[in-house]
C-alpha cells in the first residue's frame, strides 16, 4: 500500500519531541519509526537527544557522514599567572575551583563552564580551554537524516551536548520540514534541555503503576515549559486503565494505543523497523502525526 | 554494612521491579534508597508511610530586584546560560535555564541581583510494608542536579544503616549513564545490572559497564525477558563472560509481572515460581557480598 502525500503543515517545520519520564516505554521504538515511515514522503530529521544512551542508529541503516567533535569549555590553571588571590574559588558556586594552599585545582566534573573564574580573573591565569564531551554524527538513509549525540563515558553532564545538538540543526545539520527529537528518559535538566525548543511532545508511556507515575511528572514538566503532548500508551493491555483515566481527567489527549505484541518486542530487539513487518503500525504512526501537526496548526 | 545498587543503563528493564522484590525479601534488614530520583518508582511497589519528610535546596536561583536593576545589560552579556530575558527594558531570569552560578549576581554594578536557595525536591524517610526503613524523594519537574538530591538519598540511607546496625542498603539506580548514576555508584559494594535482550540493552549496558570500570565494583548481572531474543542472551552472556560479570539469573517474560504491579505488588509475590526466581537471586548477592569479604 502506497501512502498518500502526508499533508504538511502550511510550509512550517514541525519540531516533535518524544519524551517519557520512564525510560523504556518505547521513545526510540516510536520515534525511529514515525521517522523513517514519514521519510518516504517528505525529507526528515530525527534528532537523537539521548545522549547519555543513544539507541536511535541501531535501528536506521544509512551511510555515515561527518562526525562532530563536541567540546566544551572548562578552565585551566596558569600556575606562572596565578597569585593566589583565591577570587577565582570564591567565585565558584559549584567548588570546582577550589584553593588547596598555593595550588589552584579545578575538578572537571563538577565545573559548569559559566566562565566567572575565568573572566573575573586579574592575572587571567584560569584560561578557558576545550574539553571533549563527545560527538554529533550524522546518518543518511534516503530521504531520512539521522542526528545523534554521543556523551563519552564518565561525561556526568549530558546538557551541554544536548544543547550544543539543538543550535547544529539549522547549520551543519539541514533542518527537514520534519525534526523528530528522541529524548532522553527522567524529568531533570537533560529533558528540560531537549525539549525546550519543539513544538510538541509525545510522551510514551505504558499501562502501569510505574508508567503512569513518570508520566505525570513528565506532563507537568512539558507544561510548565508551555509545551503542548499527547499522551501514546504502548504495550496497551498490559496493567490496567490508570494511564487512560488519568488523560481523560486531565484533559490530556490519547494519541494512540500501541498493543502488547510479541512480534513488536521481537523486532525491536533485533534493531529491526516494525512498522515494515507489523501491518497495522503503518496506518498507526499515520495518524499520530496527522493529530500531532493539527495540534499544532491550530497553535 | 553493605550497599547494592542495581543498575541498567537502559531504563525499562527491570532495576525497579528487582530492587523491590529484593526489599521484601530482606526486610528490615535492609535500608532502601531509591535513586531514581526523577523518576521514583519504589513508593509505588513498597507503599512507605512518607513519615518524615524534609525540602530539598539543590543550588541556588538568581533573582534580579527590578526596582535596583538600571538595565545596564550586564547581566544579559555573561550569562552563558542564556536565562536572562528582557520583557519591556524589565530584566528577569529564565528559572529553567539559570543553573546558579552566581555569576552574574558578582558583577552586577548595583547588586540586584541575589543568589536564593532553590528548592529542587523533597525527601522522605520512611517505613515500608515490608519493614525496611526506606529513602527516597520527589524532584520538582524539571529540577537541576538531580545528582546532589541522589547523593543526599544515600548518605541519609548510610546514616540510618549506620546507626541500626543493618547489613544491607539496596539502592536502585536511574537510567543513563550521567551524574545521577555516578552520584549513586560511589562508594556502593555491588552492581546488580538488570539487562534484557535487545540491541538497545546490550549497547547501554555496555557504556555503563565501562563507568562502573572506573569504580572498580563487583558487578552481577541478570537477563529479564530472557525469552525475547535468544541471539541476543547469547550476546549478553558473551560480554558478561568477557568483563566477569557473573549471570546470577534470568527471568523469562511473564505477562503477570505487570498485572501484578498493577496491584502494588512485587515480582517476589507474583506467584511460586517468581518467588524462587527473586530468593534465589538474593541468596546469590548475599553470598556474592561475602565473597568480596573473603577476597579483602
Amino acid at each position: 500500500m502506497r501512502l498518500p502525500e502526508l499533508n504538511m503543515t502550511k510550509n512550517k517545520t514541525v519540531k516533535i519531541a518524544v519524551a517519557s519520564g520512564k525510560g523504556g516505554t518505547g521513545k526510540t521504538f516510536l520515534a525511529v519509526n514515525l521517522a523513517s515511515l514519514l521519510s518516504e514522503t517528505s525529507p526528515v530529521l530525527l534528532a537523537d537527544l539521548d545522549v547519555e544512551e543513544p539507541n536511535s542508529a541501531l535501528f536506521i541503516d544509512g551511510t555515515e557522514g561527518q562526525v562532530y567533535e563536541k567540546y566544551r569549555l572548562i578552565p585551566q590553571w596558569d600556575e606562572k599567572r596565578c597569585v593566589i588571590c583565591d577570587i577565582c574559588s570564591r567565585s565558584c558556586n559549584y567548588h570546582a575551583v577550589v584553593r588547596l594552599g598555593d595550588v589552584i585545582a579545578v575538578f572537571d566534573k563538577l565545573c559548569h563552564s559559566c566562565h566567572a573564574c575565568s573572566e573575573l580573573c586579574p592575572y587571567d591565569a584560569l584560561p578557558m580551554i576545550r574539553h571533549k564531551i563527545g560527538e554529533v554524527r550524522q546518518i543518511y538513509s534516503g530521504r531520512l537524516t539521522l542526528a545523534e549525540g554521543r556523551l563519552n563515558t564518565g561525561e556526568e553532564q549530558s546538557v551541554p551536548l544536548i544543547d550544543q545538538l539543538h543550535k547544529m540543526v539549522g547549520c551543519e545539520i539541514e533542518p527537514a520540514p520534519v525534526q523528530i527529537f528522541d529524548c532522553p528518559p527522567g524529568t531533570s535538566c537533560p529533558v528540560v534541555a531537549a525539549v525546550k525548543k519543539t513544538d510538541y511532545a509525545i510522551l510514551v508511556t505504558e499501562p502501569t503503576p510505574f508508567g503512569l507515575n513518570d508520566l505525570s511528572i513528565a506532563a507537568e514538566t512539558v507544561k510548565q515549559l508551555g509545551i503542548p503532548a499527547g499522551v501514546v500508551i504502548n504495550r496497551y493491555g498490559i496493567g490496567d486503565n490508570a494511564v487512560e483515566d488519568w488523560c481523560n481527567n486531565e484533559g490530556v489527549e490519547v494519541l494512540a494505543r500501541i498493543p502488547y505484541d510479541r512480534e513488536i518486542a521481537v523486532m525491536t530487539s533485533e534493531g529491526l523497523l516494525a512498522y515494515n513487518h507489523v501491518e497495522y503500525l503503518r496506518p498507526l504512526l499515520k495518524d499520530i502525526f496527522e493529530i500531532v501537526t493539527k495540534r499544532i496548526d491550530s497553535l | 554494612m553493605k550497599e547494592i545498587v542495581i543498575l541498567s543503563g537502559k531504563g525499562g528493564t527491570g532495576k525497579t521491579s528487582v530492587a523491590a522484590s529484593l526489599a521484601i525479601l530482606a526486610g528490615p534488614d535492609a535500608v532502601i534508597a531509591d535513586c531514581d530520583v526523577d523518576a521514583a518508582n519504589m513508593h509505588l511497589l513498597l507503599r512507605p508511610d512518607f513519615k518524615e519528610s524534609s525540602d530539598f535546596y539543590g543550588g541556588t536561583l538568581a533573582v534580579i530586584n527590578s526596582d535596583e536593576c538600571t538595565s545596564c545589560g550586564l547581566c544579559l552579556e555573561k550569562c552563558r546560560f542564556g536565562a536572562i530575558t528582557i520583557s519591556r527594558q524589565l530584566y528577569s531570569v529564565n528559572s529553567f535555564e539559570c543553573e546558579g552560578c552566581g555569576y552574574c549576581s558578582i558583577i552586577c554594578p548595583v547588586t540586584a541581583i541575589d543568589m536564593v536557595p532553590r528548592k529542587t525536591g523533597k525527601l522522605y524517610i520512611s517505613k515500608t510494608r515490608a519493614g525496611n526503613q526506606m529513602v527516597h524523594a520527589t524532584m520538582e519537574a524539571g529540577a537541576e542536579n538531580s545528582g546532589k538530591l541522589v547523593t543526599k538519598v544515600k548518605q541519609e540511607a548510610k546514616l540510618i544503616a549506620g546507626e541500626n546496625a543493618l547489613p544491607y542498603i539496596i539502592v536502585d539506580g536511574s537510567p543513563g549513564l550521567g551524574c545521577p548514576v555516578v552520584a549513586s555508584l560511589s562508594g556502593a559494594d555491588m552492581v546488580v545490572l538488570v539487562t534484557e535482550p535487545s540491541v538497545s540493552a546490550l549497547h547501554d549496558l555496555r557504556r555503563v559497564s565501562r563507568v562502573i570500570e572506573n569504580f572498580r565494583i563487583k558487578t552481577v548481572g541478570i537477563i529479564n525477558k530472557s525469552d525475547i531474543n535468544d541471539g541476543k542472551v547469547s550476546e549478553i552472556r558473551k560480554f558478561f563472560e568477557k568483563e566477569g560479570i557473573r549471570e546470577i539469573a534470568s527471568i523469562p517474560y511473564s505477562s503477570e509481572v505487570a498485572m501484578v504491579m498493577a496491584r502494588g505488588l512485587t515480582m517476589s509475590e507474583s506467584g511460586e515460581e517468581q518467588k524462587k526466581v527473586t530468593e534465589e537471586i538474593w541468596m546469590k548477592i548475599k553470598n556474592e557480598l561475602t565473597l568480596i569479604e573473603t577476597d579483602k
